[in-house]
């Protein structure tokens, strides 16, 4: 056990290097999200964000380091994680429904061999109620709109009844009732004392919607409490020179204290 | 035209064969990976011939086993190149299954010499002589029932087919659908891959003598691809693509009954079939709930509000 990742922390990160082809995509991460926060992973395009996500997961490789979830293994602890991957890594077209692809969370504990029963269509239709979209529990999911699908995405992860969630851009390209009601499931995960890991992209909401902030640029600039690490000077140094930005930057800096 | 039993028995191994093609096809098509098929079918060849010089017989369990292998192989190859070499995925599997069936003609050359086993027969197949080996199932005094020994091959791979099919569904739809999600809930879809391709291979083989590989290609796709148009629905796309795998069969063997009879040279009944399935496509295509009609049709469906 190193002493600093203590194995309070649901999610620590030491050491981390990804590469793609020699290329690194991350640079010596080291990271310790404590227990019960609501935790924005922010950067650039290209910052290596789900990169981070999937390779706590084991979905990639790591070129060195590792990632510790309550002090062990993922391998020991998948049970107390709960992944909500970006919505266009799968294919809308396959041939299921919104309560099937909702099920699919419970396969987990049913485990290998068995079908799903009454059981878990209930537990996953609750899931679906939930987020406010029970009434398309039978639809075909190519009928659904995006943020509906990515809805269905969330109601997945709720029944997978984790501890820890980690959340690939759920906010990305979503109408305004789904926002509210994505913000609505996190605030509530959060008051069950569950941790959260979102990817996230829009500056202007990050102070309102996360009270950790880890910002990434390949390493990790600066991570703590919103409060403390969302300010000019980290920003700046998390996105450099991009000008483009700056105007984004400004704006979401006037934000910080209103909500 | 001269309907026999060898019609029925054809229809019968035709079939059969078709099943349990249109079973892994199903889950190629919803990986978007069909052409995997085709080229497994054709990459499996080398394992044969290997399975056979090494063993110095054409008993079916050495030419499951070298065809399995092989099948895995492809896989595992065209995963390799397309990781290593940055090459697209299609254009991976075209390297690695052109090479393997080219090695696999050389090798049967050389098997060739020693024994029958020749590619036209791989191929094209020989369904009009299925009847000719028949295996007798039941007898007594008064009667008997036969049934053509390939149909019993293929009897038994659709059986496992559709065994390991029912028992891994849950597992097979999660990997297909979201392999992520599969890898972190512990269900190892990279296992299921293979174990598909398994599938693929170990069906190719058991089909080879029979209905030849050409058929074997147009029932992976053509079925689960003409169902995919009619239903959206994945347990109802299993069932409608094996119903479009029988009825290619049967339509298939008698429309092969037609070209002599208008006078034009005589046809294959395997050839047919597949021609059949490309029919029962088109009509699904034409007149499906998403067909082109439909979609030509100036109707506005009334929106719904909720």
């Amino acid at each position: 056990m190193r002493p600093e990742h203590p194995p309070e922390f649901p999610l620590a990160v030491h050491d981390l290097t990804v590469a793609y082809h020699r290329k690194p995509v991350l640079w010596d991460v080291e990271l310790n999200i404590p227990e019960g926060t609501l935790a924005g992973i922010v950067g650039p395009n290209g910052a290596g964000k789900s990169t981070l996500l999937k390779a706590c997961l084991e979905l990639i490789p790591k070129t060195s380091g590792e990632a510790l979830i309550y002090g062990k293994t993922y391998e020991q602890q998948r049970d107390l994680i709960a992944y909500v991957p970006q919505r266009e890594s799968v294919d809308w077209d396959f041939p299921v429904s919104a309560l099937d692809v909702v099920a699919m969370g419970t396969y987990r504990k049913l485990g290998w061999f068995k079908h799903i029963t009454g059981a878990q269509k209930k537990q996953a239709f609750e899931a679906l109620e939930k987020i406010g979209i029970g009434h398309l529990a039978r639809r075909q999911i190519s009928q659904l709109s995006g943020g509906q699908q990515q809805r269905v995405f969330l109601a997945r992860a709720l029944v997978q009844d984790a501890q820890i969630y980690f959340m690939d851009e759920p906010f990305a390209a979503v109408d305004a009732a789904t926002e509210q009601a994505i913000i609505g499931l996190l605030k509530e995960l959060n008051t069950q004392g569950k941790t959260v890991l979102c990817v996230h992209h829009d500056l202007a909401t990050v102070s309102r919607y996360f009270d950790y902030l880890v910002l990434l640029n390949m390493r990790v600039v600066a991570s703590g409490p919103t409060s403390e690490t969302f300010t000019r000077e980290n920003l700046q140094k998390t996105y450099g020179g991009k000008l483009n930005l700056l105007d984004d930057v400004a704006q979401a800096l006037k934000n910080v204290g209103r909500s | 035209m001269n309907w026999t039993a060898n019609d029925f028995h054809i229809i019968l191994v035709g079939g059969l064969c078709a099943m349990a093609c249109a079973l892994p096809g199903t889950f190629l098509l919803l990986r978007r990976m069909s052409m995997m098929g085709d080229a497994i079918s054709h990459a499996v060849l080398p394992g044969l011939a290997i399975a056979f010089l090494i063993s110095g017989s054409r008993g079916n369990i050495w030419m499951f086993l070298g065809a399995a292998i092989a099948g895995i192989l492809t896989a595992l190859f065209t995963q390799w190149i397309t990781r290593f070499g940055k090459v697209e995925r299609g254009a991976a599997m075209g390297i690695v299954f052109t090479t393997l069936f080219a090695i696999g003609l050389v090798l049967m050359r050389k098997a060739a010499d020693h024994v029958d086993l020749d590619a036209g027969c791989v191929l094209y197949g020989a369904l009009e002589y299925t009847p000719l080996d028949m295996v007798t199932l039941f007898e007594n005094e008064t009667s008997f029932f036969a049934v053509p020994r390939a149909a019993l091959i293929i009897g038994a791979t659709l059986l496992f087919n559709a065994l390991v099919i029912t028992l891994f569904y849950k597992e097979f739809k999660l990997a297909s659908f979201d392999p992520g999600l599969a890898e972190t809930q512990g269900f190892r879809p990279q296992l299921m891959h293979h174990l598909l391709m398994t599938m693929v291979a170990v069906t190719t083989v058991a089909a080879f003598e029979a209905v030849g590989s050409i058929i074997v290609i147009a029932m992976l796709i053509v079925p689960p691809a003409t169902a995919f148009l009619l239903t959206k629905n994945l347990p109802v796309l299993i069932i409608v693509s094996l119903i479009v795998a029988v009825l290619s069969a049967a339509l298939g063997q008698v429309a092969s009954h037609f070209p002599p009879l208008l006078g034009l040279p005589d046809t294959t009944s395997s050839g047919m079939m597949a021609t059949a399935a490309g029919f029962l496509f088109l009509l699904a295509w034409l007149f499906g709930p998403e067909g082109l009609l439909k979609r030509q049709s100036r109707e506005i469906e009334a929106p719904e509000f909720d």
